[in-house]
């Protein structure tokens, strides 16, 4: 009896993680979908002129600047992801993993206003100096982006790797390989769909990311033309004018919103679908 | 009678007084054993004896475990396996192990995978080797129109003889093959069998089994080791009819292991 009161109990405490996703999900399209319809996909996500007060509302420059800032992360986090992960999955001290791994998981906890707050006070200066331009850009916002991916991106391709079997490290080892050439020949390989599905959930998290990114990149309404101009991604968009929109400006917003919960699904479903490939 | 294993024709690969530590455990005492080139030798003995240690120890696959150590000697042609560069070593002495460990990638990849790590890269050698290779653990008629298949959709059996293909695509001298046949159904462990006799003819062969009638069966030479030593080494006839050690009658005639 008891134990059926605690079964139910979870049951509904389940239930309503499951509902309050689905209501949020249902309450954006309700809100953003009439919008759309009213101006016309096409024009919404295709039009490059923003002034919701004068009935305009073209995010083109923002699906563009979320884009650009993503890949851009992608290839900052990427990269330096994957190459810890060969680090640690093949030539790092087994101690130092130890040291390692929970403190690059660490980094998942920290907040995202920090890493805006570190760009703007030690990344923006320095791109200024260096190159040139207001510092507030697509770079900035990449760099930072691909920093704040680093412990996707490491944690799932590490336990990727590590579910290689060893046999296979064996074989290649045997055969006179080196441990670079059985890496990346064979274990890469054998890990592949982990490795990408890493990189798709790392995408959905750049592509999602806010604050740190409203801090950064400048938030011009302008298609970026290079690495050093200011951006505005979708979610900086929702989260700048959210306190004074009204009316059709607020549904613009909710739109925007619907547009980037349907880029997150599709990435995610691709992650997942990659993941169970591997099975 | 001593426990130094050793015959008459000219041993290709060598031990002397060889100890292999895990930490502080020793795998293996003091053994020597020679290994005549063209020949099979058998390595049998109950689980745990070291048998596999020793044999992974012959192309430094030992290592691969942590706080692996070797005392003693290993000599390949006469000369220490440690003054080899180790990738060198690997090549010349290559290794099958229990497990049929065919890598996802086709068939033509598998074998072509040893080559291509060596430096060569050009599609009609290495279409060459593949021929070669499949044709000498025939194969070849079964797998030629099939080569861009993943090789993990193979049996068993042809899993297993891949391994030995890919095996002899880098060109080795010594085959070490650890229980290959230990997956495999009686049929096919026969067939491995007919094919090692027929490798014989070209290369080196240390097979470690638990099977007493493979070793009779298929060896020229069989050495006996029970917990971590050599306890008796001599013609396969001679150790399956007239062993001169109680240990060995005992573990031949099925008393313990």
């Amino acid at each position: 009896m008891k134990e059926k009161l605690i079964e139910k109990g979870l049951l509904i405490v389940a239930l309503s993680a499951l509902g309050s996703l689905l209501l949020i999900a249902l309450f954006i399209f309700i809100e953003g979908m009439p919008l759309i319809v009213k101006v016309g996909l096409k024009d919404f996500i295709a039009s490059t002129h923003w002034a919701p007060t004068r009935g305009s509302f073209g995010i083109l420059p923002m699906i563009l600047g979320s884009l650009a800032v993503t890949l851009l992360a992608l290839i900052f986090g990427g990269g330096l992801g994957l190459a810890g992960t060969m680090f640690l999955a093949e030539f790092a001290p087994r101690w130092s993993v130890r040291i390692l791994k929970p403190l690059i998981e660490l980094l998942a906890g920290i907040p995202s206003v920090v890493y805006g707050f570190m760009g703007v006070v030690v990344l923006v200066p320095w791109i200024r100096q260096t190159f040139g331009g207001p510092g507030f850009s697509v770079l900035a916002a990449g760099i930072i982006l691909g920093i704040m991916i680093l412990p996707t991106v490491i944690a799932i391709s590490l336990d990727a790797l590590n579910a290689v079997p060893l046999s296979y490290k064996e074989g290649s080892l045997a055969l006179g390989a080196t441990r670079w050439q059985t890496l990346y020949r064979v274990q890469f390989r054998a890990a592949r769909s982990g490795i990408i599905a890493s990189l798709i959930l790392a995408m959905g998290r750049a592509v999602g990311e806010t604050m740190a990114v409203i801090m950064v990149a400048g938030n011009a309404l302008l298609i970026p033309t290079s690495p050093l101009a200011p951006v505005r991604t979708l979610t900086s968009n929702i989260a700048l004018e959210m306190g004074y929109a009204a009316g059709d400006h607020q549904r613009a917003l909710f739109a925007t919103g619907v547009v980037l919960f349907v880029i997150i699904a599709v990435l995610n479903t691709i992650a997942l679908l990659t993941m169970r490939e591997r099975k | 009678m001593s426990p130094e294993g050793s015959v008459n024709s000219p041993a290709k690969l060598a031990t002397k007084n060889l100890s292999v530590f895990y930490g502080s455990f020793q795998a293996v005492i003091d053994v020597g054993i020679e290994f005549p080139a063209c020949a099979i030798t058998a390595i049998i003995g109950p689980s745990g004896c070291g048998k596999s240690t020793l044999l992974r120890s012959l192309n430094r696959m030992n290592e691969l475990i942590e706080g692996a150590k070797i005392r003693g000697e290993i000599l390949l042609d006469g000369k220490n396996i440690y003054q080899l560069n180790v990738l060198e070593l690997r090549k010349r002495v290559g290794m099958v192990f229990q497990r049929p460990n065919a890598f996802p990638l086709s068939v033509f990849d598998n074998i072509a995978y040893g080559p291509r790590v060596h430096g060569i890269n050009r599609r009609q050698k290495l279409t060459e080797i593949v021929e070669r290779s499949l044709k000498a653990v025939r194969l070849w008629d079964e797998l030629k129109d099939r080569l861009d298949q993943n090789a993990l959709g193979l049996t068993d059996e042809q899993r297993q003889r891949l391994c030995i293909a890919r095996m002899l695509a880098v060109e080795p001298e010594v085959l070490l093959l650890d229980e290959p046949c230990s997956a495999l159904d009686p049929i096919a462990t026969l067939h491995i069998e007919d094919l090692l006799r027929q490798l014989k003819e070209k290369y080196t062969i240390v097979i470690v089994t638990h099977n007493m009638q493979q070793a009779a069966r298929v060896s020229d030479f069989t050495g006996f080791m029970l917990l971590g030593k050599l306890i008796e080494f001599g013609t396969t006839s001679q150790i399956f009819t007239r062993p001169q050690h109680p240990e060995t009658e005992n573990y031949i005639s099925g008393r313990f292991g």
